[in-house]
């Protein structure tokens, strides 16, 4: 209101004008985009590619090196290169090399109940977002039939990829198995909104019943585990522990307890200091020391994964702990003048609103650490990283420099999943609204 | 709060008489409950680490035969080929060895990156759609894969160079080989120190002659030239001392000699390996960095400045960047911190940095925890120096609002 232009009458002699009252709503004008333009390819090309001398340079610059980089590529992925090191170790890229053979459909089996349960939480979300949406009076928006084509290309691209290594079609038709039993579940999905409320028992269900078809009932324990099986695994159950830590972290951070906050404060502070790399030497080489020798201590995986846990919670309480702050005062205040009391203010009030708006960050935290569990091979671990280093070594692909294709192999799939995510992460970020600027 | 406190009263004893009501009141009032919980926390935090600290003392006497810290005295049991050191050293000096690679590491790292972040960077906002598609094919390539992947990407690829008795010579300027890189490096002569001290006096003048020529500048509105004054001076200066005292700074070329490289500045492989990937990948992040934040300096400033009619590189340097530097500091600082914790996975090519060569140590039957605690110090110091000091830049860079 400062900020407006001088009044040009006297303010005494001027009619009294209620200004905080308005007579109703102000008529908003029609959001118009700025006209389309249509240009030849002529112009295109003059606009993007030559607009300015030095701009002219780069694109020549950049077009030659562009261009001979992708001819090598293409050179290097279709012609040069031999894939048979990828085609005859498939499984141990995909499992480890651990894995006994007679037992891999218990992974199959395993997939199929995630992407069960997957299909059916996704459909039920869905259709529960679908009966708020009609019950508040807002319009329903239903992604177009082949959306997720455009959504999901790089891990389908990467699936065809895997595929297209194996030698039998066993693994193709099973992976179409798996891609009906999502839908058929989606589609059961579609008609139990209710299933929508019970999400995170669902997620726990399914976490612990993939877990047991693999390894319970006389299955692989999983110090055989390998591969990309073993980074997904560590991946889903590093942020399943995690996040409930770090929640629990960051809402110890901002306690009105001293001693609670000391604690957080520094565990944090000195967790997020240091590298995972001395986190993982901790789990590895001091946990079993602080057992007793009476006491059998727990196995390297489980050694890691509390390390792994204990890294990542420190992220996630300071990714929390900025949601937390964002809520403003008065809906705690608001909650308290109900009458709720301190912990139902938090659970039903503050902390919805703030994960809800950290969504995005915890996905960026969730693809730092399928990224990070390349880190596991320093200590031991065959997982999908430590494949692709140790198959060169094989006696029949010794000495030939396979490096290129091993790596790029695993590259292609680190790839696909992590900019997946990346790129539902930004999707998510502008449907809630999140960290517009302007 | 009031909740506990009510209750307390309705449970307190009836009937017991005053001194009843009084110690329920003292044992359920929220103040002592609150204290008298931290307390307890703190006790079972203590007597959790005594005693898993027990557990650890019988286990590593047992084990290794010492405790305490005094395996930093020991001899540390194995050569570090790169610096010279010897396996009768002891641990401490070790572990010295393994810092120093850690921060020259991070150091240069820090360089590679912060270089190709702003090229990219750039290069992403550039008028050429080319370009900006390249630079982002980098960026989005790059971020995607994990950062030990491309680690080990490029030490499989400098494996493939020539080995030293082939090694390449690049007209004199570096010589090539997958064990080593050696490159043109400046030698001190006789006369560096005079030279030295010389060269600092030109730049005084140079600056003393800078400030006059804005201030003559900012009084009579003729062009000040500071630059090219300032310049002059410098570059006058140090061509003339340069030849006066019959040059104080040499060059020594790298040369092939028998099984080895002589001359030059010589850096090996691993550390090639490590600090160009650490390079590439936080060069990616950087490059979002430095294109999200000159984005986020709002479009009016640009119409602005164009509005009183700044050319296009004065808009550039007075206007657009110095408010995206601003912006651009606090994630950069975490950048630069994330990559001196990711000098930790020079162990997975052979690199001696304090966390390898931690493991080694371990291996050699130094105490872990010992160990592992030095690690996490080293990085806390690393982290906690770099953060603190670059705060202090950003704090001066940060606008005083009203």
């Amino acid at each position: 209101m400062t900020d407006g232009p001088p009044p040009l009458v006297d303010e005494a002699q001027a009619p009294r004008v209620p200004t905080t009252l308005e007579p109703g709503p102000l008529p908003t004008p029609e959001p118009t985009g700025p006209p389309e333009a249509r240009l030849t390819a002529r112009q295109w090309v003059r606009q993007n590619l030559f607009a300015t001398p030095f701009g002219s340079v780069l694109t020549i610059i950049m077009g030659l090196g562009l261009g001979y980089v992708l001819y090598r590529l293409a050179w290097f992925a279709l012609v040069s290169s031999d894939w048979e090191i990828v085609r005859r170790n498939l499984r141990r890229f995909m499992v480890g090399g651990e894995y006994p053979e007679d037992q891999v459909w218990r992974l199959w089996a395993g997939l199929y109940v995630v992407g069960g349960l997957a299909g059916l939480l996704s459909g039920a979300t869905v259709a529960h977002a679908e009966q708020q949406a009609r019950a508040s009076g807002r319009e329903v928006v239903r992604p177009g039939r082949w959306d997720w084509i455009r959504r999901y290309w790089p891990a389908l691209v990467v699936i065809a990829v895997i595929l297209s290594q194996t030698r039998t079609w066993t693994p193709t038709l099973l992976t179409l198995l798996g891609a009906m039993v999502f839908a058929s579940a989606r589609w059961l999905g579609r008609r139990a909104p209710w299933l929508a409320r019970f999400t995170w028992l669902a997620l726990l269900v399914g976490a612990v019943a993939s877990v047991q078809v693999v390894a319970g009932f006389g299955g692989v324990s999983w110090s055989d585990w390998g591969g990309l099986h073993l980074t997904l695994f560590v991946t889903v159950a590093g942020i399943a522990l995690s996040f409930p830590f770090g929640v629990m972290v960051a809402l110890g951070r901002r306690s009105s307890l001293p001693a609670l906050r000391w604690v957080t404060v520094a565990y944090i502070e000195v967790i997020r200091g240091v590298p995972l790399v001395t986190l993982l030497f901790l789990g590895i080489y001091v946990i079993p020391l602080f057992f007793p020798n009476t006491v059998e201590p727990p196995s390297n995986l489980t050694r890691a994964l509390i390390a792994v846990t204990l890294f990542e919670a420190a992220y996630v309480a300071e990714t929390v702990r900025g949601g937390l702050q964002a809520i403003p005062r008065g809906q705690r205040e608001a909650a308290e003048a109900l009458g709720l009391s301190r912990w139902k203010v938090t659970r039903l009030i503050v902390l919805p609103q703030a994960l809800r708006a950290v969504i995005p960050a915890m996905v960026g935290q969730f693809i730092s650490l399928f990224k990070d569990t390349s880190l596991l091979q320093i200590i031991g671990f065959v997982e999908l990283l430590e494949v692709a280093r140790i198959t060169v070594s094989q006696p029949a692909f010794l000495g030939q420099r396979l490096h290129t294709v091993t790596f790029a192999f695993v590259a292609l799939v680190y790839w696909a999943g992590s900019y997946t995510m990346s790129r539902e992460s930004r999707r998510l970020e502008s449907r809630l609204g999140l960290g517009e600027r302007r | 709060m009031s909740d506990i406190a009510r209750g307390a009263e309705r449970s307190a004893p009836r009937g017991h008489g005053d001194q009843g009501r009084r110690l329920a009141g003292l044992v359920f009032n929220v103040r002592v409950l609150r204290v008298a919980g931290q307390v307890a926390a703190i006790a079972l935090l203590v007597g959790l680490a005594v005693y898993l600290g027990d557990n650890y003392q019988a286990n590593t006497r047992s084990r290794t035969g010492y405790t305490g810290w005094q395996f930093l005295d020991q001899p540390t049991g194995f050569d570090i080929d790169t610096a010279n050191f010897r396996a009768a050293q002891p641990v401490r000096d070790a572990l010295w060895v393994g810092v120093r690679n850690t921060a020259i590491s991070a150091a240069a790292g820090i360089v590679v990156a912060t270089v190709l972040g702003v090229l990219v960077g750039v290069l992403r906002l550039s008028t050429s759609w080319l370009a900006r598609k390249t630079a982002t094919l980098y960026v989005e390539v790059v971020r995607n894969v994990p950062v030990l992947l491309i680690i080990l990407f490029t030490s499989a690829g400098l494996a493939t160079l020539p080995r030293i008795t082939e090694a390449r010579d690049l007209g004199g300027l570096a010589v090539i080989s997958n064990r080593e890189i050696s490159m043109l490096s400046p030698v001190a002569g006789d006369g560096l120190g005079t030279y030295v001290v010389v060269l600092v006096a030109a730049l005084v003048a140079a600056r003393l002659l800078w400030v006059r020529r804005t201030r003559v500048s900012d009084v009579t509105g003729e062009p000040h030239h500071r630059v090219l004054w300032a310049g002059g001076l410098v570059a006058v200066v140090a061509v003339g001392a340069y030849l006066v005292l019959d040059g104080p700074v040499t060059v020594s070329r790298p040369q092939l000699s028998g099984s080895g490289v002589a001359g030059g500045i010589s850096m090996s492989i691993p550390y090639v390996a490590l600090t160009g990937a650490l390079g590439i990948y936080h060069g990616s992040h950087i490059a979002e960095i430095v294109r999200g934040s000159i984005q986020a300096v709002p479009h009016g400033q640009t119409e602005a400045a164009t509005a009183i009619g700044l050319s296009s590189f004065a808009r550039l340097r007075y206007v657009i960047l110095p408010q995206a530097f601003r912006i651009a500091v606090p994630p950069t600082i975490n950048q630069f911190l994330s990559l001196t914790k990711n000098t930790s996975l020079g162990i997975a090519v052979a690199y001696s940095d304090v966390s390898a060569l931690g493991f080694r140590l371990i291996g050699s039957r130094a105490p872990a925890l010992q160990t592992v605690l030095i690690l996490m110090a080293v990085y806390l110091m690393f982290s906690l120096t770099t953060s603190v000091a670059l705060n202090l830049f950003n704090r001066r860079l940060q606008l005083v609002e009203r």
